[in-house]
C-alpha cells in the first residue's frame, strides 16, 4: 500500500516522530520491518470465512505477494490468528487457549462478521459469542459476511501498517492494556 | 517403587489415547476426535461435536421463511444454493405454487456450478491432506471461475442466497449464458489435468485403495448418502429417484462405483464434475423466456401441516421439515443434514487402520463441520 492511500497519516507520523530518540526508533524500524513483512496466520477457522481465507492464499489473490503464505498448524509458531467464522461459547475457551499459546508479538484480525459481532446470529441465537473481542483482543476487523479475501489482504495490510507505527513503548502499553481485560 | 517398575512391561503395547482437534488443519473445521490408538493402528473414534453449534434450528422459529434461506446458505456453505433451494421448494410445496420453468432451469444450471465448485473445492483439499499442495493451487483456481460467475449474477460469491421462495432473487446477467458455456469449454480441457495429478498416481493409490472400505450393507443401513453412499454402489442419489426442479426432463447417469473404499469415493466425484457438465450443457442453451420469479404475498404464511422437501446437495441428501401452525414463523423446523449422517460412519470404517489413514478417510468422508453442528 503506497503512503498517501492511508487514510490515517497524521497520526502515523506523530507515532514514530513522539517520544523516542534516534537509536530506539532506528531500532524499532528495523524490528517492525522484520515482523510486518513475515507475518504467519494460523489455520484457524471454524466455518464459511475459512473457505475466503483459503481462497486468499489461493493462486488468484496470492497471499504470499506480502509475506503471510506460511499458514502454520501450530500456535506456537503463528504470528497472526485470523478468527475466520463463528465462535460458539464451546468453542470460545479453545481460542482463548491458543491466543495464549502464541508467543508474543501476536495479533488478532476478526474476520467476518460473526467474529466481529455475532453477524446473522446476533439475535435469537443462544449460544453464540457476540463478538470475539469478549475472548481476546483484536487489533484489525474486517468486515462482510463472508468478506471478500480482497477484504482480508486490504485488513492484512493494515496490520502491517498498524505493526509499522508501533514503537517499544506503545508495544509495552498494549500488552498491559490486554492484560487488564 | 521397585514394585511398580516390575509391573511395566515394556514389550507389552498400551492403548493410548490421542486428542484431534478442534483446532486440526485436517479435521476441515472445529471437529474433535478423540481418537484410541495401539501403536499406530485406531482402535476407536469418538467424534465431538458441538463447537460450531450456532443453533440454527431454534433460530429458524423466530423468523419469517425468507429469512431462513440466509440461515440456510451459512449452514453448508460449499452447497449454499442448493440449500436455498431445498427450503424454498418446500415452501412452494406447501403453497401449492407453479414453478415456470425458466426459474427451474436457472435454478438447475446454478445447483449443478454449486456442486462443481464444491468438488474442486474437496479435490483440493483432499489433495493437500494426502500431501500434495498442487492439488490445493489447480482447484482453488479453478473454482475462482465458478464463483465469478455467480458473482455475476447473484452479487455474491460463495454464499449467494439467490434463490427466494417463488423463484430467484434477480434475472441472470446478459453475459450468463457465455460465461458457463466457455467454463466448460475450459474445465474439460482442465479435469483431464486432475487425473494426470492425483487419479494415477501411484503414491496416491498406493494411500487410498482398500482403505476405508465401506460396504453396501454398512451403508444403508447407516444411512449415507451423496457420493459417499454412490462410492459403495448405494444408489441414493435424489436427483434421479425424486426429480425436482428441471431433473426430470434431462438426461444423465447417477454416478455409481462398487468397491467402497477411499479411492472409489474419489472416483465418483471426479466422475459427478464430468456428470454435471453434462446435466449443464443440455440446459445452458435452451433457458425457457418468462419471469424470474412468481409473485408472492409480501408475508408468507404456510397452511398449517407438516412438509418435507428432499434435495441433493453436494455432500447428500438435505432433507428439510417443517412443521407450521399458520403463522409467519414455523412452528419446527428439522434440517436432515448429510454430513452428521456421514460423520456416523467414521468410527466403522476407520478402525483397525493406520493413523495416516485416519486423514484420507476423514478427507474422502468431505465433512463439512457447520453442517453437522447446525
Amino acid at each position: 500500500m503506497k503512503k498517501e492511500d492511508f487514510g490515517d497519516n497524521e497520526s502515523l507520523d506523530l507515532l514514530k516522530e513522539s517520544g523516542s530518540n534516534v537509536l530506539l526508533t532506528t531500532i524499532d524500524d528495523v524490528i517492525n520491518w522484520g515482523r510486518k513483512n513475515s507475518l504467519w496466520p494460523l489455520t484457524f477457522a471454524t466455518s464459511c470465512c475459512g473457505i475466503e481465507m483459503m481462497a486468499a492464499g489461493a493462486p488468484r489473490h496470492d497471499f504470499a505477494r506480502f509475506g503471510m503464505e506460511v499458514y502454520r498448524a501450530s500456535p506456537r509458531q503463528a504470528d497472526v490468528i485470523v478468527v475466520a467464522g463463528t465462535i460458539v461459547n464451546k468453542m470460545a475457551p479453545v481460542l482463548k487457549r491458543l491466543y495464549d499459546q502464541m508467543a508474543e508479538p501476536k495479533y488478532v484480525i476478526a474476520m467476518g462478521s460473526c467474529a466481529i459481532s455475532g453477524g446473522p446470529f446476533f439475535l435469537n441465537s443462544y449460544c453464540v459469542v457476540k463478538g470475539v473481542e469478549h475472548v481476546i483482543p483484536v487489533d484489525v476487523y474486517v468486515p462482510g459476511c463472508p468478506p471478500r479475501p480482497e477484504a482480508l489482504l486490504y485488513g492484512m495490510l493494515q496490520l502491517q501498517r498498524m505493526i509499522e507505527a508501533q514503537t517499544m513503548k506503545s508495544r509495552k502499553a498494549r500488552n498491559s492494556s490486554h492484560d487488564s481485560k | 517403587m521397585e514394585e511398580k517398575e516390575k509391573n511395566i512391561n515394556p514389550d507389552e503395547q498400551q492403548e493410548y489415547v490421542i486428542n484431534m482437534g478442534p483446532q486440526h488443519p485436517s479435521t476441515h473445521g472445529v471437529l474433535r476426535l478423540v481418537v484410541s490408538l495401539k501403536g499406530e493402528i485406531v482402535k476407536n473414534i469418538e467424534p465431538h461435536i458441538g463447537y460450531i453449534h450456532r443453533g440454527i434450528e431454534k433460530m429458524c422459529e423466530s423468523i419469517t421463511y425468507p429469512q431462513i434461506i440466509h440461515l440456510t446458505d451459512r449452514m453448508d456453505y460449499l452447497s449454499a444454493h442448493i440449500n436455498n433451494e431445498a427450503v424454498c421448494l418446500n415452501v412452494e410445496k406447501a403453497l401449492e405454487i407453479d414453478i415456470p420453468d425458466r426459474i427451474k432451469v436457472i435454478r438447475t444450471i446454478m445447483s449443478e456450478l454449486t456442486r462443481i465448485q464444491s468438488h474442486q473445492l474437496w479435490w483440493a483439499s483432499f489433495g493437500m491432506d494426502l500431501g500434495g499442495l498442487t492439488c490445493f493451487f489447480y482447484g482453488l483456481r479453478d473454482r475462482e471461475k465458478i464463483l465469478d460467475i455467480f458473482e455475476e449474477t447473484c452479487g455474491g460469491r460463495m454464499l449467494v442466497s439467490y434463490n427466494c421462495p417463488g423463484g430467484v432473487m434477480y434475472d441472470i446477467h446478459p453475459n450468463f449464458q457465455k460465461r458457463v458455456k466457455d467454463f466448460i469449454k475450459y474445465f474439460r480441457k482442465i479435469l483431464p489435468e486432475y487425473d494426470q495429478l492425483l487419479s494415477g498416481n501411484v503414491i496416491f493409490h498406493e494411500r487410498s485403495k482398500g482403505i476405508g472400505k465401506l460396504s453396501l450393507e454398512d451403508a444403508i443401513s447407516y444411512g449415507i448418502t451423496g457420493p459417499t453412499g454412490r462410492g459403495s454402489g448405494f444408489s441414493c442419489d435424489v436427483r434421479k429417484h425424486e426429480p425436482y426442479s428441471a431433473y426430470d426432463r434431462i438426461t444423465f447417469k447417477e454416478i455409481l462405483h462398487t468397491e467402497g473404499d477411499t479411492y472409489c469415493r474419489y472416483i465418483t466425484r471426479i466422475d459427478e464434475m464430468w456428470e454435471s457438465m453434462n446435466i449443464i450443457e443440455q440446459l445452458i442453451d435452451n433457458i425457457p423466456e418468462g419471469p424470474f420469479a412468481v409473485k408472492m404475498k409480501p408475508i408468507i404464511k404456510l397452511p398449517e401441516g407438516e412438509y418435507y422437501q428432499r434435495v441433493e446437495t453436494a455432500r447428500g441428501e438435505l432433507g428439510v421439515y417443517i412443521i407450521s401452525d399458520g403463522n409467519k414463523n414455523p412452528y419446527r423446523v428439522k434440517f436432515r443434514s448429510p454430513n452428521f449422517v456421514n460423520l456416523s460412519v467414521f468410527n466403522h470404517i476407520t478402525k483397525g487402520f493406520k493413523i495416516a489413514d485416519l486423514v484420507a478417510i476423514g478427507g474422502s468422508l468431505d465433512l463439512v463441520i457447520p453442517d453437522i453442528d447446525r
